[in-house]
């Protein structure tokens, strides 16, 4: 479903993704895991248009979008839950979900949508007219994440969900993505946190200094010798 | 008590006509957080636009109420454009430039509109038609016009459609949306080109209205008068928290009886020393008190990183 080849993404003179290929397909999770600078979000970006990549082709669904405009790549079906979640603070909760749905002019479908992302996230109902500053950084997580939903993507970027939030609620969160994922969701998941990223996917890349250095099957990954000393913590 | 109530109806006219131009700085600025110096210019530029059509069809025999109505289309519609204009060209190729820069920019817009209209229209004062039939009411010794009271309804009409706009609408919430993060609200798949644009065509129309109404209302106009209405509307916006709607409408209305108060008392606090044609010193002695102990005006955010 999404193809990536030879991905290029340099600041200035930095190189910060250096020619990586990897590929998702349709109802897959697939990880992409590395230490801090590895490169995932700047490959997160350039695939979602947020920054320009220097190099390197993207097709989605068969068709190149590695040149479209920012505001396009949710038209095509993927939405992007960017890095510190990105809520509007003063949009209220529900506001925030409905710009998830500014591409769509289908009301009775949005609202419908609307119940099915109270389904996942009970939380964010019984904050529906809060401002989405108020809400504490996992409630910010699950409503980031609701608000991608809205669009009707056919595929889900995941930039670091569980990033500064207490074990408990990444707990929460991963609960929920998984159950996203079991209901179809094609999913790219961006995490520091490599043995929940393993644990939840099914097939996972290994970042290290802008490039891919292993892949594979996420369960055989986390058995490998060299992840588990690397990012496992043994 | 005559000249207190007197002087609030005054206040509350000229008021209205600062919180419309107002809300065309704070638009821009909550947007992009630029402000507009070219603004009061555009509000200018309606006004003689106005002068130009309406003046012409009424002495082609046009009926005045029609003219009126044909005036105001046009300013509001050459405004529009204007605005457009002015972002397309002037502030877009400076996105992300250094603040200063566009800052820099809209000062220089703003001398080249003044010097426009003074090629167009001349340097003279310019008589503005009679548009509304001068009919005088009386409430409590106070006096006030026909004119007075559709200034402040046709404002109050304008504003209550702009809240609507902005927070009733999508496009509205993409604007809010686009004022608080837009990286995301493009993610969203909000051109964010588009509401930008969007902000400076509305604050635009709303900046002829204002036009209109205070050609009208001083029945005067010339190619200089955009400077110190844009100053004031500009001080009404910092004095309501810039970037804040609600603020910039209460503190235009606030701008605006102050200031007539203070025309109205400053003879008797001097003893007569200095005379109602100091008005204009109020809305700045304002300005330097906002700035010195409330920069974040009375309803503004605490961000402070945008200059």
């Amino acid at each position: 479903m999404l193809e990536v080849t030879g991905l290029h993404v340099a600041y200035g003179g930095i190189q910060a993704v250096r020619s990586i290929t990897f590929h998702v397909n349709e109802g897959e999770m697939v990880a992409l895991i590395g230490a801090n600078g590895a490169g995932k979000t700047s490959t997160l970006k350039a695939v979602s248009r947020v920054i320009n990549a220097v190099g390197g082709d993207v097709h989605f669904c068969g068709e190149k979008i590695s040149h479209i405009a920012p505001h396009d790549v949710i038209r095509k079906g993927i939405a992007l839950v960017p890095e510190g979640r990105g809520v509007f603070p003063r949009l209220s909760v529900a506001e925030n979900l409905r710009m998830g749905a500014f591409v769509r002019d289908d009301k009775a479908a949005i609202e419908q949508d609307l119940l099915g992302v109270f389904e996942y996230f009970p939380r964010l109902k019984e904050r529906e007219a809060q401002l989405a500053g108020t809400l504490s950084g996992g409630e910010q997580q699950m409503l980031a994440i609701g608000r991608a939903l809205m669009s009707r993507p056919k595929m889900l970027l995941l930039d670091e969900p569980s990033m500064g939030l207490a074990p408990i609620m990444v707990q929460k969160i991963f609960e929920v993505i998984r159950k996203v994922a079991a209901d179809g969701m094609t999913i790219l998941l961006i995490e520091q946190n490599a043995k929940l990223a393993l644990e939840s996917s099914q097939r996972a890349y290994v970042m290290e200094s802008g490039e891919i250095t292993l892949n594979g099957d996420s369960a055989r990954l986390l058995d490998d010798p060299k992840v588990r000393a690397a990012y496992l913590g043994e | 008590m005559d000249i207190f109530l007197q002087q609030i109806i005054n206040g509350l006219v000229q008021g209205s006509i600062y919180a419309l131009v107002a809300l065309g700085y704070t638009m821009v600025y909550g947007i992009m957080g630029l402000i507009n110096f070219a603004h009061g210019e555009v509000v200018m530029i309606g006004t003689l636009v106005t002068i130009t059509v309406a003046g012409t069809l009424i002495k082609a025999g046009m009926p005045v109420a029609l003219a009126a109505l044909a005036g105001l289309t046009v300013s509001v519609l050459s405004c529009m454009a204007l605005g457009w204009s002015l972002e397309r060209i002037a502030y877009r190729p400076l996105r992300n430039a250094p603040r200063l820069t566009p800052l820099i920019t809209a000062i220089g817009m703003s001398i080249v509109l003044q010097n426009l209209a003074m090629i167009v229209w001349g340097r003279n004062y310019m008589t503005f038609p009679p548009l509304l039939p001068k009919i005088n009411f009386e409430f409590a010794g106070a006096h006030f016009t026909l004119i007075q009271v559709i200034i402040v309804l046709i404002s109050g009409a304008t504003m209550a459609g702009l809240l609507f706009l902005i927070y009733r609408t999508k496009l509205g919430m993409a604007m809010r949306a686009t004022s608080q993060n837009p990286a995301v609200a493009s993610l969203m798949g909000v051109n964010i080109n588009r509401v930008i644009a969007a902000a400076f065509v509305i604050g635009s129309a709303l900046g002829a209205v204002a036009g209109v109404m205070v050609g009208t209302y001083y029945e005067i106009a010339h190619y200089q008068m955009g400077f110190m209405l844009g100053l004031k509307a500009f001080t009404a916006a910092v004095l309501g928290g810039i970037g804040n709607l609600a603020g910039a409408m209460l503190g235009g209305v606030l701008l605006g009886i102050i200031e007539a108060l203070g025309a109205g008392y400053i003879g008797d606090l001097t003893g007569g020393f200095l005379g109602s044609h100091y008005q204009d010193i109020f809305a700045f002695i304002v300005l330097i008190v906002v700035l010195m102990f409330k920069p974040s005006g009375l309803f503004g955010e605490k961000t402070g990183d945008r200059a």
